[in-house]
């Protein structure tokens, strides 16, 4: 990538844009608890540190840049990338009131029952090549000791199409790939108007319980929670037509050693840039005011802006609910505690075993609850959150595409203002300056009409993706759901068979 | 259960007594009390407020003439219901206010009245029976003073009711009663909380299903359509979570709920008799004790006295031996029956949920593309 050793012109593929400050939020939030999303308006161009770096520094020292906390990128290598967090993402606060989720679960909520696994078997026009393809993050184990530390992942990909080399390969992978993978990504395609999914979110304080060694509830669920968002991460990129082939893509699931040394210092020189840039962009964003001649772009941007906020307070209700379960679990298994306690005073033999079998039967009707807060978690809360992030990546492209218009137009006006300081120069008699005048109206022509077919393109581009993301969403929401529903069903069923079984207990005593 | 078996004494078949319903009146209540007689040609029907019941059980306390009264485990009166409480006081009177329109509180005063209309020492007080038949409310008769106002078991209390028994049988009552007042309050006021979680898992429920609502598209092309009816499918899943929840927790509150509360109570009930038995042991000891040091003038008088105290602690020993056998028996059929009707209640719920969740989950499959 040759291209990102030179600082981007202006306006151009700066679109990798570092959000460093991000990190800074993280502090603030613990990990189990409000999923952060970014905010649905304009970023305060004050977040940015821009300020402090200089734009001549090509290629600074990572620990100069990094703003980032998260020990996991500082301290590992010294050429560890900087924070690449999906470009589109804005300075994260949580919106509007997200209950936290208090760990008081006293038990694992680690073994779901259900296979939760994502597996994709739809056909799809993709040189004849059927679409199928199942990968899995497995196996979290933790690599090296303290600060240094970090958490390496399986990654499984099993699939019988032919741009794979094998039909199952297994690498393993930290975090930080997997977001170096998603920078890459982005930086490639979100300005042509892709929608890419964005990566899981970092979290310095979870991560750092895990480092410190804490074998305790609150970082199992952590790992948990990060596993199964890499994995569904993995499955919506491939599921991507065009991010399926992408090489870095294939790379990243196939071979067993990920470059990682050359590509974050080339991107780290041109991240700082494009950070700059972005600032200039956020600026710039406020003030543009695109002549919006398709009124399907109009209709679609406060459809998605509709969107983001119900899925929002969705998961906000949903995540009111995984609390209130969790609590439900806690105070069941207090109670049989008690009732048990109960049983052992009791000395009517048949009436204690009967508050006996009662205390265990609540323990079963516990671990229930916690099976189903794990499903309204990990099924229904999750999507939600995954799909307010993706509609992030959507309302981004939208602004990609008013950025490249809004370059198109600047072009345009460039062209004209040259266009009339030749038209000075035609009566100033001086042939050097009139012939490099008439050159660069040759060139700018050139660059106008480009930047016509940027802006059809990358509309057409938006169309294509926004309908296939609009189908993606119902499948998506379908097929979970479903899942969703089919763990109540076993829930209730495992609960008819307790009662059944108490039953003939209750009626035993004399 | 004794029955009442000479005639004329009690007019209505005990196991036969119902509070049916509750009736608000602005800010008190009205229990309809149903029951019927025991010629078998009818019943009556009369309407009572806390205060009659109070009434009753004051007529209750202050039977003096009944021998070893104070060895009777007094059936409890549930405490008043405040209709417009704050949440504190609604939660010490827990499980019995906190059921569908007072139904378990109903079942609380029906199986009070039950229990004294049952017990030979306390069902013959004309009170009972003019609570129990007649159509004027008797509340606002004047009651004989109560006679554990003699006992003030307020500040003596701690220091009695450590005082060791002289009677292994008792001194064993008294350390059982003593654990189980506490385990059965504990699990009591645990259950509750698990109830409360799952009412607020209810509105948790219904606060979703809203939200499902507003995500409905009105566009017309197919996938707002699909996606619009995928979330109608969903609030109407979340609706039958929500009415699960609000049905376990009734089950709970009515059956296992009131069946704790029951037991929790009665055990605080044996535990005053228990006490106002030890008490009385202490009054016989200290009698004695006077008696022995007596000069010869007082000698006659505190005999007298001790001798009174002898007899009479020796009937409430007598009574409350026969109350804690029959105590024993009533507990366990009480917490026996609870705890079968709440299993065959959420059991019945379990099904009916399970197929309500199997239906829509097929009907989900079913959405067509």
């Amino acid at each position: 990538m040759a291209a990102e050793m030179e600082p981007p012109p202006l306006g151009n593929a700066g679109e990798t844009d570092f959000r460093e400050l991000e990190d800074g939020e993280d502090l603030f939030v613990s990990t189990v608890t409000t999923l952060e999303y970014p905010e649905p308006s304009s970023p305060e161009p004050a977040s940015l540190p821009a300020e402090d770096i200089s734009i001549n520094s090509n290629g600074p020292k990572q620990k100069d840049v990094s703003f980032d906390d998260d020990p996991e990128d500082l301290f590992a290598e010294a050429t560890e990338e900087v924070s690449l967090d999906s470009p589109e993402r804005e300075p994260i606060l949580s919106d509007g009131p997200s209950p936290a989720i208090t760990p008081v679960t006293p038990t694992t909520m680690l073994t779901p029952r259900m296979d939760l696994g994502a597996r994709c078997r739809i056909e799809e026009d993709n040189n004849g090549d059927t679409f199928d393809i199942h990968i899995a993050v497995s196996d979290p184990e933790k690599v090296g000791d303290g600060m240094n530390a970090y958490m390496g992942y399986k990654v499984t990909t099993k699939t019988s199409m032919t741009i794979f080399n094998k039909n199952e390969t297994t690498v393993r992978r930290r975090f930080s790939d997997f977001l170096g993978l998603h920078s890459k990504l982005a930086s490639k395609y979100l300005h042509i108007g892709y929608i890419v999914p964005p990566a899981p979110e970092k979290s310095i304080v979870g991560m750092t319980k895990v480092k410190v060694g804490k074998e305790d509830l609150s970082s199992a669920e952590f790992v948990e929670k990060r596993r199964s968002a890499l994995e569904r991460y993995l499955m919506r990129t491939v599921k991507h037509p065009v991010l399926l082939k992408d090489p870095d893509v294939i790379m990243f699931l196939e071979s067993s050693e990920l470059p990682r040394a050359v590509s974050t210092q080339a991107l780290s020189g041109a991240g700082i840039l494009r950070m700059v840039n972005k600032a200039a962009d956020a600026v710039n964003k406020m003030t543009i005011k695109m002549n919006e001649s398709d009124a399907w772009f109009e209709e679609k941007h406060q459809q998605f802006e509709n969107l983001d906020l119900q899925l929002r307070k969705l998961h906000a209700s949903v995540e009111s609910l995984v609390c209130h379960r969790k609590e439900l679990s806690v105070n069941t298994a207090s109670f049989a505690k008690s009732a048990a306690m109960l049983g052992n005073s009791e000395d009517h033999t048949a009436l204690s075993r009967a508050l006996s079998q009662l205390a265990e039967v609540e323990e079963k009707i516990d671990r229930l609850h916690q099976d189903q807060a794990y499903a309204d978690f990990y099924l229904f809360s999750e999507l939600l959150g995954d799909y307010v992030r993706l509609i992030t990546a959507v309302k981004s492209v939208f602004d990609q595409r008013m950025k490249t218009w809004s370059k198109w137009q600047d072009t345009q006006l460039l062209l004209q203002k040259k266009r009339e300081s030749e038209a000075k120069l035609q009566f100033a008699n001086k042939p050097d300056k009139l012939q490099q005048a008439k050159d660069e109206i040759k060139e700018l022509e050139g660059k106008v009409e480009q930047g016509e077919k940027d802006f059809e393109l990358i509309s057409k581009t938006i169309r294509k993706e926004v309908s296939r993301f609009e189908k993606e969403r119902v499948k998506d929401f379908k097929a979970v759901i479903i899942k969703y529903l089919e763990s109540l069903v076993q829930t209730q069923q495992q609960l008819i068979k307790y009662w059944e079984a108490f039953l003939p207990e209750a009626k035993a005593i004399a | 259960m004794m029955e009442e078996d000479r005639e004329g004494l009690l007019r209505v078949s005990a196991h036969t007594i119902r509070v049916t319903e509750a009736v608000r009146d602005g800010d008190s209540l009205t229990f309809i009390v149903i029951s019927q007689k025991l010629s078998g040609s009818g019943e009556y029907h009369v309407a009572r407020t806390h205060e009659d019941f109070e009434w009753l059980q004051q007529c209750l306390f202050s039977q003096e003439e009944v021998p070893g009264v104070l060895g009777v485990i007094f059936p409890p009166l549930p405490a008043k219901p405040h209709l417009n409480a704050s949440t504190k006081v609604l939660k010490q009177l827990g499980f019995l206010v906190m059921g569908k329109e007072w139904c378990t509180y109903c079942k609380a005063l029906e199986i009070y009245l039950q229990q004294v209309a049952a017990n030979t020492r306390l069902n013959k007080n004309k009170c009972l029976e003019n609570f129990l038949t007649s159509s004027d409310a008797p509340g606002q008769q004047r009651v004989r003073k109560s006679i554990f106002n003699r006992l003030s078991q307020a500040v003596e209390g701690l220091r009695k009711e450590g005082h060791k028994d002289v009677d292994d049988f008792f001194q064993t009552e008294r350390d059982n009663n003593f654990t189980l007042t506490g385990c059965s309050k504990s699990a009591t006021e645990r259950f509750l909380d698990v109830v409360l979680t799952e009412q607020k898992l209810a509105v948790a429920c219904g606060h979703l299903s809203t939200c499902l609502h507003l995500c409905v598209e009105q566009r017309d092309d197919g996938t707002a359509q699909a996606f619009s009816q995928i979330c109608v499918k969903l609030s109407e899943v979340v609706d039958l979570m929500k009415k699960n929840f609000e049905n376990v927790a009734e089950n709970n509150l009515s059956t296992l709920g009131l069946g704790l509360d029951l037991e929790t109570r009665y055990q605080e009930a044996k535990k005053e008799m228990l006490y106002r038995r030890t008490c009385k042991l202490v009054e016989l000891e200290t009698a004695s004790k006077n008696a022995e040091r007596a000069k010869p003038i007082r000698k006659a008088a505190m005999d007298d006295l001790k001798m009174k105290s002898e007899k009479e602690f020796d009937q409430i020993s007598g009574v409350a031996k026969q109350e804690i056998a029959r105590f024993h028996s009533v507990h366990v059929k009480l917490l026996h029956q609870a705890l079968i009707l709440w299993c065959e209640k959420q059991l019945e719920t379990a099904k009916e949920t399970s197929a309500s969740y199997s239906q829509h989950l097929q009907a989900f499959k079913d959405l067509g593309e």
